[in-house]
């Protein structure tokens, strides 16, 4: 009697089988990319990342470390609920996380929250969800997201993005990547802002 | 539209199917007669087209990362049952329950199984061309559960009762006063109606799908979703998108499954710096999507606690031992292709009769089913001009023309020794072309059996494309016997 093979063993044997008399040797693939030489300095690569996040018409507010807290708290609307991670460094009005249900997050209007990496190339901010930046629910229910990126935390593309988060301390670790509000081009490919996520993105870029 | 069925359960299921279209030539002329439809794909595409090539004229080393992005994949499918194992052992260690799944009723049933075990009766779904592939969301309402897609576009197709015609924009036949008409006519049966004063502004209608979804996001306990790579290494997945409707069924609901076919594997985490510069760039040509989400398996405190992989092959070992046509399975679904293509541009995506339209769509379908597997499946590999402009616009370069060309060879020989007018034609000119004696013959009865065919309408199929020459008043061997070569044709 013989019994029929699970789908496990029977998907790889169709792959070996599917592969079987190929030739296996590597492929050269060009890594290029991941040394393109400097076009800007620091500071170009600031006001690239800031052009680049504005055009996906998130708004962008530059401050020293002293105003972060000051430039945040103008940045909330007045009487807004506002909801913060665990782990925040700066002192903004609203409430800490504490494991809220979807449904509550619902009831708050904005969030602040740090990042992890800045893409000037772009104009992503990378999220890893670790102590400053909250679980993932948070930065995504409330309408309004108040994100913190200090200027040494931007790098040139996303080659350079990729290398950082590859790092022991982020594996496992969820990530989002965030390029702009919430948008759609799903109706006639015009791009419209503000779908699900949050309608409106506001960077503070700390230098 | 191509709908041919009708709503049941609230709206949840369409019985709007790909199943029994004709074939292509069919297909596509009930579509070329839909000016609409041709002016809102010309609109569409036309947009994207120019978006795409601002963005990637941007990147100097454009054509060096097509090539990065064509050798990983091309390793990765050379190694892929080791991949497919690392990626199994890495996923269970992080708390992911990993299944496998042979072909779509396989899928279909783990992913049904999964709901049932924990008593869900809807699902809330990220977009994905795989689990519309395998027809997901019919077969979880045949066991009673309801899969609402949040997308937008695919809450067009869904709500319409409709097909999706493009991978990235499934609604890209429709406008947004047609959109605005589907939301007030089906959005209450649904849930939530559509607002009162709704009116075919973009905005308004985004404005409307987002509160007609938010409350199933709220209270979903379990979604699925494709993914766009799954890293062996490290076990993570990756949704790119846009809206943050994936975001939302990633995050919030207990429970995901998550569909992937096995060529959407890569083998490490920074290989994914190549994909995320070619994707967003060659789909919407944006520099970069709005979200890009990445999970690995279950994180203690942060979104769903039970997380299952369901890794589909269902033809896809079928393509990968077709040596010319395996480049496939390096695609990324980004859909460049469609937007590129003079035959896509003018039929639109349901005359392809599948979930994957147009050049990709073309070579994807038969490489997975087979050659001679049904008519319509036949029929793709020559909708196309082969002008080349898939391969051109392809981020992983797929050479489509060469693997087109290739499967109309292997259309062929699936069908030798069955008539066919091919066949017939080709035996009789064979037959014909044998003797000078009887190209002679041939030629003195040329005239005469092209009126006749004019007269009878037999060459109908020809004509109806093309003009019939008229027949010339003598034949070059009749004029070269008579003039001697041409050396008495001043006498003549």
């Amino acid at each position: 009697m013989t019994t029929k093979p699970d789908a496990r063993s029977e998907i790889l044997a169709r792959v070996r089988g599917a592969l079987a008399g190929t030739d296996v040797a590597p492929v050269q693939v060009p890594r290029g990319y991941r040394s393109r030489p400097e076009r800007l300095d620091r500071s170009g690569l600031l006001t690239r990342f800031v052009e680049r996040v504005e055009d996906y018409r998130a708004q962008v507010t530059r401050c020293a470390e002293a105003d972060v807290i000051r430039t945040v708290a103008s940045i909330l609307p007045t009487g807004a609920r506002v909801v913060l991670p665990p782990g925040l460094l700066w002192d903004v009005p609203g409430v800490a996380d504490d494991g809220f249900t979807a449904t509550d997050l619902d009831g708050y209007a904005a969030v602040v929250t740090a990042a992890t990496v800045g893409i000037a190339e772009t104009g992503t901010i990378v999220l890893t969800h670790g102590p400053g930046e909250g679980r993932r629910a948070l930065s995504l229910v409330p309408d309004l997201h108040v994100c913190v990126v200090r200027a040494d935390q931007v790098v040139a593309d996303v080659p350079d993005a990729v290398r950082l988060l590859d790092a022991e301390s982020y594996r496992g670790r969820p990530q989002t990547w965030i390029s702009g509000p919430s948008a759609t081009s799903d109706i006639e490919l015009d791009r419209v802002e503000g779908v699900h996520g949050p309608r409106t993105l506001h960077v503070v870029l700390v230098s | 539209m191509v709908s041919t069925g009708s709503t049941t359960r609230g709206g949840s299921t369409t019985r709007a199917t790909f199943v029994g279209m004709p074939a292509f030539p069919a297909a596509a002329r009930t579509a070329l007669a839909d000016s609409q439809l041709r002016a809102n794909l010309a609109h569409a595409t036309g947009t994207i087209r120019a978006k795409r090539l601002h963005v990637v004229s941007e990147v100097d080393d454009w054509e060096e990362l097509r090539l990065a992005g064509a050798a990983i994949k091309d390793n990765t499918l050379r190694h892929l049952d080791e991949h497919l194992l690392t990626l199994e052992t890495a996923l269970t260690a992080r708390g992911a329950t990993v299944h496998w799944a042979r072909d779509a009723q396989e899928a279909c049933r783990i992913v049904a199984r999964v709901a049932k075990d924990n008593a869900v009766d809807e699902v809330v779904k990220v977009k994905s061309m795989v689990t519309q592939e395998i027809g997901l969301n019919e077969a979880l309402a045949t066991e009673g559960v309801a899969a609402w897609e949040t997308d937008l576009a695919e809450l067009i197709v869904q709500l319409g009762d409709d097909l999706p015609s493009h991978i990235l924009v499934p609604a890209i036949h429709r406008n947004r006063a047609e959109i605005k008409a589907i939301f007030e006519r089906s959005m209450a049966a649904a849930g939530r109606p559509a607002p009162d004063d709704l009116t075919d502004d973009p905005a308004r209608l985004a404005e409307a799908a987002r509160l007609h979804l938010r409350e199933k996001f709220l209270r979903a306990r379990m979604a699925v979703s494709g993914a766009n790579f799954a890293v062996a290494e490290t076990g993570t997945l990756v949704v790119v998108e846009s809206e943050g409707n994936g975001r939302m069924c990633l995050t919030l609901p207990e429970i995901l499954v998550s569909v992937v076919g096995i060529e959407k594997v890569v083998p490490t985490y920074d290989d994914l710096d190549v994909f995320l510069q070619l994707l967003p760039r060659s789909s919407t040509g944006e520099r970069m999507n709005p979200y890009t989400s990445t999970w690995t398996g279950v994180t203690p405190g942060d979104g769903p606690q039970q997380v299952h992989v369901v890794l589909l092959d269902n033809g896809r070992t079928r393509a990968l031992a077709d040596e010319l046509g395996r480049q496939a399975l390096r695609c990324i679904r980004c859909s460049a292709c469609l937007n590129v293509c003079p035959v896509y541009e003018r039929t639109g995506g349901h005359a392809y009769g599948s979930v994957y339209p147009g050049p990709i769509g073309a070579i994807l379908n038969p490489l997975l089913k087979g050659a001679g597997h049904d008519p319509q499946t036949d029929s793709l590999p020559y909708a196309s001009t082969l002008c080349g402009a898939c391969f051109e616009a392809c981020p992983v370069r797929i050479d489509i023309p060469s693997i087109l060309v290739d499967q109309r060879a292997k259309v062929v020989d699936a069908h030798r020794g069955r008539p066919s007018v091919t066949g017939v034609a080709m035996k009789g000119a064979a037959a014909t072309l044998r003797t000078g004696r009887r190209l002679g013959l041939a030629e003195k009865l040329t005239p005469l059996g092209l009126r006749a065919a004019r007269l009878l309408g037999v060459a109908h199929r020809w004509t109806s494309a093309r003009d019939l020459p008229p027949p010339a008043a003598e034949s070059f061997r009749a004029w070269w016997q008579r003039t001697d070569g041409g050396r008495d044709d001043d006498q003549a």
